[in-house]
């Protein structure tokens, strides 16, 4: 067998760094996206760096991560958390899609992109990332908080949204009459509800088989991801985006299926997922991010507030007071690795919106945990304090019904 | 008492109530099996302030330290509910056969069909002895079965 040195050495090279870059990311509570998409950009031509070697390795990596990072959003999905979510912030959501997507389909509009571009951008304004959000609302110990279930829901009703999203942005960017896009529009919502359906009628016979004679964990992982990689090549034949199929695999999988299934994929997720943000970033060039960063920074604020004015409106409706909507309304502002795969979805080629979206989710990732952290702190000690001895907090309001309603 | 629960979603479920004192306090479990403890204080009550955060097996320890002096008193209304089975204790003494050796030799519940569900040592309570425990002079075991079962037992063990 014929081993590249160069390619080892690079890639080695790389993964450490990734790794030094990561560590540093998370003392400081951030996430390493950021980190990730820089080391890119650094490494792509005219950084500091180039890894001719490592190139073809980290574009098929990327390939994987996509798949990856959507099978284990679908395994993230269970019925019950969705239904409540839908039941107590239906109206969140109508705000959240209104408020987010409309800023990045206008500017996607005034800067002069095609169809697929303005879709792109919309979604990218408009998806939170979960990831981010909910590592840091445990970081910041706000699990227990009032507002967290708004946050959550919003979180969960975004991803919700996806699921009808990505087939329609895959379609429309794969071009072709409006005829062919509408045809391809209705076959990739087809494809949703039917693995919607499967995974409610059948999921359970699913998850029989996945886990058919007790799989250890190497079983398992072969298992999943051999049958994940065909049906996202079958999905990618049919203009579907191998994204797309493995997010409807990871759809139709539910309970302990899915609980195991997530297990096993996630150190490898992490994995093919880094090298996906650092592929996005190789694929930009740094000397176009520069004439872009002022729309990016102006996009960036405006739908910074339009989080802001969302999480405080889900707050409101869960009876939080105003230091919690705050909180919840910055916790919103991260914007992370979906919205990098919606670009990767339309394609890099699209040279100046790869390059606004990377910029745009290179401040949103590192400024919304930032700001989360600040606003809507817990006063200094002191203010609060002393509450041994001394009387009971007066209950807030909206905080009586849910504790007591039972006798 | 009524416990509060609230689905976190991606997350997993927290657990509210109040204590006797008016002290909100709550859980987390997360999906991942670990847990976080928490109060509420201070003028703001959309606040909790985390006390611990435990793993899936300092949990279980936990509840064992809290949840042990009911042991025997749960298993008695239990025993209350199952017609037929009953619960009964036997001391290990020291000149029995099995002071100073694992409760896995006694092989109880093959011969008798009763199951020795706690030892008690004292102040402390064992919960669900595994076969490996040592058992030591005066401790008595809580044994769950037909009357001829825990009788048999009780001649197993004291010999």
């Amino acid at each position: 067998m014929n081993v590249s040195v160069a390619l080892m050495l690079e890639l080695g090279a790389i993964l450490a760094a990734l790794s030094v870059l990561g560590a540093l990311a998370r003392r400081f509570a951030l996430s390493p996206i950021p980190l990730y998409l820089l080391a890119g950009l650094a490494l792509g031509e005219g950084g500091i760096a180039p890894v001719p070697a490592a190139g073809p390795f980290v574009e098929t990596g990327a390939g994987i991560g996509v798949v990856l990072l959507l099978l284990v959003l679908g395994l993230e999905f269970t019925v019950p958390e969705f239904a409540v979510s839908l039941r107590r912030h239906l109206p969140s959501a109508v705000v959240d899609l209104v408020l987010n997507a409309t800023p990045g389909a206008v500017a996607g509009w005034l800067l002069g992109l095609d169809g697929s571009g303005i879709l792109a951008l919309a979604g990218v304004t408009y998806i939170s990332s979960s990831g981010i959000v909910a590592r840091l609302l445990g970081d910041l110990r706000r699990l227990g908080n009032r507002e967290t279930p708004a946050v959550l829901s919003v979180l969960v009703l975004e991803d919700f949204a996806m699921a009808g999203f990505l087939p329609l942005l895959s379609v429309v960017a794969a071009g072709g009459t409006w005829r062919q896009a509408l045809l391809g529009v209705l076959l990739a919502l087809g494809a949703v509800v039917a693995a919607f359906t499967v995974s409610y009628w059948w999921g359970h016979r699913l998850g029989r088989a996945l886990l058919h004679l007790r799989p250890d964990p190497e079983q398992l992982l072969l298992r999943v991801l051999g049958v994940t990689l065909v049906v996202a090549a079958l999905a990618e034949a049919v203009h579907v985006s191998a994204a797309v199929g493995a997010f409807l695999v990871g759809l139709s999988l539910t309970g302990e299926a899915a609980e195991r299934a997530r297990q096993v994929l996630s150190p490898l997720r992490d994995l093919f997922a880094a090298v996906f943000f650092l592929a996005i970033g190789l694929a930009i060039s740094p000397r176009a991010l520069l004439p872009v960063l002022p729309a990016a920074l102006l996009l960036a604020a405006v739908t910074a507030l339009t989080k802001v004015v969302t999480g405080w409106y889900a707050a409101r409706r869960e009876g939080a007071g105003p230091r919690g909507r705050l909180r919840a309304g910055t916790a919103l502002i991260a914007r992370g690795e979906f919205s990098i795969v919606m670009i990767g979805l339309v394609g890099v080629r699209q040279d100046r919106l790869g390059a606004l979206v990377a910029a745009y989710v290179l401040l949103l990732a590192v400024a919304g945990p930032v700001i989360t952290r600040f606003a809507g702190a817990r006063p200094a000690p002191g203010a609060g304090a002393g509450r041994l001895g001394g009387p009971p907090p007066p209950p807030g309001p909206g905080d009586g019904e849910r504790l007591r309603a039972t006798p | 008492m009524d416990v509060n629960e609230v689905l976190l979603p991606g997350v997993g479920m927290r657990y509210e109530f109040a204590n006797r004192e008016g002290d909100r306090m709550c859980v987390v479990a997360r999906r991942s099996g670990d847990f976080e403890l928490m109060v509420y204080e201070g003028a703001d009550p959309d606040e909790a302030r985390v006390m611990c955060r435990l793993t899936g097996e300092e949990a279980d320890t936990l509840a064992e330290i809290l949840g042990a002096p009911r042991i025997a008193e749960r298993f008695a209304d239990l025993t209350k509910e199952v017609p037929g089975l009953g619960a009964g204790q036997v001391e290990v003494r020291a000149a029995g056969p099995f002071a100073g050796r694992p409760l896995g030799e006694t092989r109880a519940r093959t011969r008798t069909g009763a199951s020795i569900v706690a030892v008690v040592r004292g102040e402390d309570v064992i919960p669900s002895p595994g076969p490996g425990e040592l058992l030591r002079a005066g401790d008595v075991l809580v044994v769950i079965g037909t009357r001829d079962g825990i009788s048999a037992v009780e001649q197993i063990i004291q010999g």
